[in-house]
């Protein structure tokens, strides 16, 4: 047992999850990457290892499993300072709209797991008086879209979780980041068109998810100028917000 | 489909466009006609598909890093300047680098780069044990000095025409800080300028940049830079052992008429260059090593000021012996012309590891100019003078030389392609490049 800082990542598999875990292993945290394919994150688990000579370890985890939530937990050696979950599922807006079984998945992938196992968590460091609680919504959760609003609403409903839990939690001594990505060059968006000045790379989130847990800040948006962005695409009427195609 | 470029930006080239993220990725991405590309700074057509281009940005692992003897297992895809944003803090760097940092270690092996100290400590391929390599005909092999070791000596500097770079194991030099001690003097002409460097080879960094306006008796009116690994007691109270290096700020957000190189401004800025360096010529500085290695890397983008039509450097090396002369007379012709940069590097060099690196022992020089006019018949003329000095051009700076020049330059070229041939029969990985200098057409 070490007595560092520790932090683990739901959806460690993922470029921006990655890049948090770098982030908090530079600065001497020993991580805990969780993912559906255990297996899978080893080489990242050794890569932490060998560049910041500190601890980390992998373990299976998967958001729609809610039912092992309980034992996921239960099950950590130790209840780490930080847990952030990553965990998203972009998904098929069309496919979605008429194919319920996959709009459920995306709703559960965004919203209902997130929440759930955030909320888990939530409870243990409040018993212990301390802890962080990171969520990555989007800013998608800042306005249905018709492009993406299956996917939007889902973010919405977890950032909303996240707002709710923060002002309870924060009597406790415990944290809660929003972190709400604007594009990020990921998996996710491999191959779509992303506008190049509203576009960051993985690292650049990474960065700020350990800056907001140093820091205490509730809500990032990563980049900065999509708070504004999103300021005038809330603040557009139903009227014309309908008549817009993105 | 992509418009893809070197770092020169020409030639623009349609390709197909892959980022694997897994081994497995890689070897079902292989088929005729690709090549693999690291982070692109090659400025020509080498890192280029001649169908397919195969991006290996996202192998960024770290595999195994042992302290003691400084041996670190790593992906193709990781950057120099995460090695040295990671491993700095912690007393190691890379042995060779090259002038910019944004560049991934399976291209630097690819094109055997060199940095301020190749006449004294060898190109980067000196300090690679072995590499994982995924052939053309679909094996997976390591190869090293002991184990396929044509292979190995064909795949350093071999352009990454012997299969793509999966791993490689390496060394790191040990550091106490992050400062480099930092010696400036200046040349008035290029005699003096090959006198300092010759001076300087016991210096393990130096190199000189050379104002290419000067004309007549200022011909080759240079600076050159020495440097040292500083010690900590080297370093100003206060200062940090290991600097940071700043992300690159300052983007050349767009294309500038390539009106605003010409030869005034050229010239304006060479002439200030050359007397603020005079000023602090002399006496022994600190500085970081970010500026000292990679003064070009703070401005992002800097391709761009050459205009949207791009632009070519042309590096050649020259055996010693008649290099002087040679040397002369190509600066003459650039000065006479009056459109090179403001970037002309002169620096010794010393053995190349692998069967088609560039170093030999000698002086290389680099140009660059932007494309436009006569240019291309202007560097033929150049190649034709380097050629008779038993010279040659570096790939990875290539984009147009032509096949006689390369052949000329490269004698081990016959052996490279057999290996090639070896490993990859049906000739599977080409590149622009390939198809420009290497394979039967
Ligand atoms: C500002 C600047 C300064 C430079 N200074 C120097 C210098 O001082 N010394 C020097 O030697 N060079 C220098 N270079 C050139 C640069 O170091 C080389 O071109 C280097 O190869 C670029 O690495 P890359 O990762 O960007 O590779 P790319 O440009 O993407 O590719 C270069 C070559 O490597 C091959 N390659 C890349 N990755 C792999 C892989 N995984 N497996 C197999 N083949 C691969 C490509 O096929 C291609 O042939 C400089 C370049 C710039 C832009
Ligand atoms: N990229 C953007 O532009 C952008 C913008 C705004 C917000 N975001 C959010 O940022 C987060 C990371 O996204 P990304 O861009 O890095 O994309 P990504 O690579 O697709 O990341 C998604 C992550 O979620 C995991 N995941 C999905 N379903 C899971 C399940 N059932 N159980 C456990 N893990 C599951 C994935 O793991 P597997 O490897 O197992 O699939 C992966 O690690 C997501 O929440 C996304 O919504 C991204």
């Amino acid at each position: 047992m070490t007595s560092r800082m520790s932090v683990l990542v739901l959806g460690g598999s993922s470029d921006i999850g990655r890049a948090a875990a770098r982030a908090f292993a530079k600065a001497g945290y020993d991580v805990g990457l969780a993912g559906r394919d255990a297996a899978a994150l080893e080489p990242d688990a050794a890569d932490l290892r060998a560049r910041y000579n500190i601890e980390a370890s992998t373990r299976t985890f998967d958001v729609l499993d809610t039912a092992s939530f309980d034992g996921f937990v239960a099950g950590l050696p130790v209840l780490p300072d930080v847990v952030i979950s990553i965990v998203g599922l972009l998904g098929v807006q069309q496919k979605a709209e008429s194919d319920l079984a996959h709009a459920t998945t995306i709703m559960r992938s965004n919203y209902e797991g997130p929440s759930l196992i955030l909320g888990l968590f939530a409870e243990k460091f409040l018993s212990r008086g301390n802890g962080t609680v990171v969520g990555v919504s989007s800013v998608a959760g800042d306005r249905g879209r018709a492009s993406n609003y299956v996917y939007g609403s889902a973010k919405a409903g977890f950032s909303a979780f996240l707002s709710g839990l923060r002002a309870r939690a924060s009597r406790g001594g415990v944290h809660v980041v929003t972190v709400k990505p604007g594009f990020v060059r990921t998996k996710m968006t491999e191959g779509m068109k992303l506008i190049g000045p509203l576009t960051v790379e993985a690292p650049v989130v990474g960065d700020a998810i350990f800056n907001a847990v140093e820091k205490k800040t509730d809500v990032v948006y990563v980049s900065g100028i999509w708070r504004l962005v999103m300021l005038i695409i809330k603040m557009l009427p139903e009227a014309v917000f309908k008549k817009l195609k993105f | 489909m992509t418009l893809v470029s070197g770092w020169g930006r020409f030639p623009v080239v349609d390709t197909e466009m892959l980022l694997p993220r897994s081994f497995e990725a890689v070897g079902e991405a292989v088929v005729a006609g690709s090549v693999a590309r690291g982070n692109g700074r090659a400025y020509g057509d080498a890192a280029i598909g001649a169908a397919r281009t195969i991006g290996m940005t996202a192998f960024d692992r770290v595999r195994s890093f042992d302290p003691t003897t400084g041996r670190i297992r790593l992906e193709a895809g990781v950057l120099l300047s995460d090695l040295i944003d990671t491993f700095g803090p912690r007393g190691f760097l890379p042995f060779v680098v090259p002038g910019t940092r944004f560049v991934s270690v399976g291209g630097a092996i690819a094109a055997d780069v060199h940095g301020k100290n190749h006449h004294c400590e060898g190109g980067f391929g000196r300090y690679v044990d072995s590499i994982l390599l995924r052939t053309g005909q679909g094996e997976t092999i390591e190869v090293s000095r002991e184990q396929n070791s044509d292979a190995f000596f064909a795949t350093v500097g071999g352009m990454g025409l012997t299969g793509v770079i999966l791993e490689a194991t390496m060394r790191l030099r040990s550091v106490e800080t992050g400062w480099i001690r930092e010696r400036v003097i200046s040349a008035s002409d290029l005699d003096a300028a090959m006198r300092a460097l010759e001076a300087g080879d016991s210096a393990t960094y130096s190199v000189a940049w050379i104002d290419c306006v000067a004309r007549g008796r200022n011909l080759g009116r240079s600076l050159i830079y020495l440097g040292e690994h500083a010690g900590r007691d080297e370093l100003a109270e206060g200062a940090a052992v290991f600097p940071v290096g700043k992300t690159p700020g300052l983007a050349v957000p767009l294309d500038l008429p390539s009106i605003t190189l010409n030869r005034y401004s050229i010239g304006a800025f060479n002439e200030l260059y050359y007397r603020m360096g005079a000023r602090r010529a002399g006496g022994d500085d600190v500085v970081s090593l970010y500026p000292y290695f990679f003064p070009l890397d703070s401005l992002s983008d800097w391709n761009r000021i050459y205009g949207r039509r791009g632009f070519l450097q042309h590096q050649c090396v020259i055996p010693e012996a008649g290099a002087r002369e040679v040397l002369g007379d190509i600066l003459d012709r650039v000065a006479r012309r009056g459109d090179a940069s403001f970037l002309a590097v002169l620096k010794k060099l010393g053995h190349g590891e692998g069967l088609l690196s560039f170093p030999l022992p000698g002086y290389t020089l680099a140009l660059d100019f932007p494309v436009k006019g006569d240019i291309l018949n202007f560097l033929d003329e150049i190649d034709r003078v380097v050629v008779a000095a038993g010279g040659r051009l570096y790939l990875a700076k290539d984009a147009r030389q032509s096949r006689a020049t390369f052949e000329a330059g490269y004698p081990a070229l016959p052996r490279f392609k057999a290996i090639r041939k070896s490993l990859d029969p049906a000739c599977s990985i080409r590149s622009k490049l390939s198809q420009r200098l290497f394979d039967e057409v």
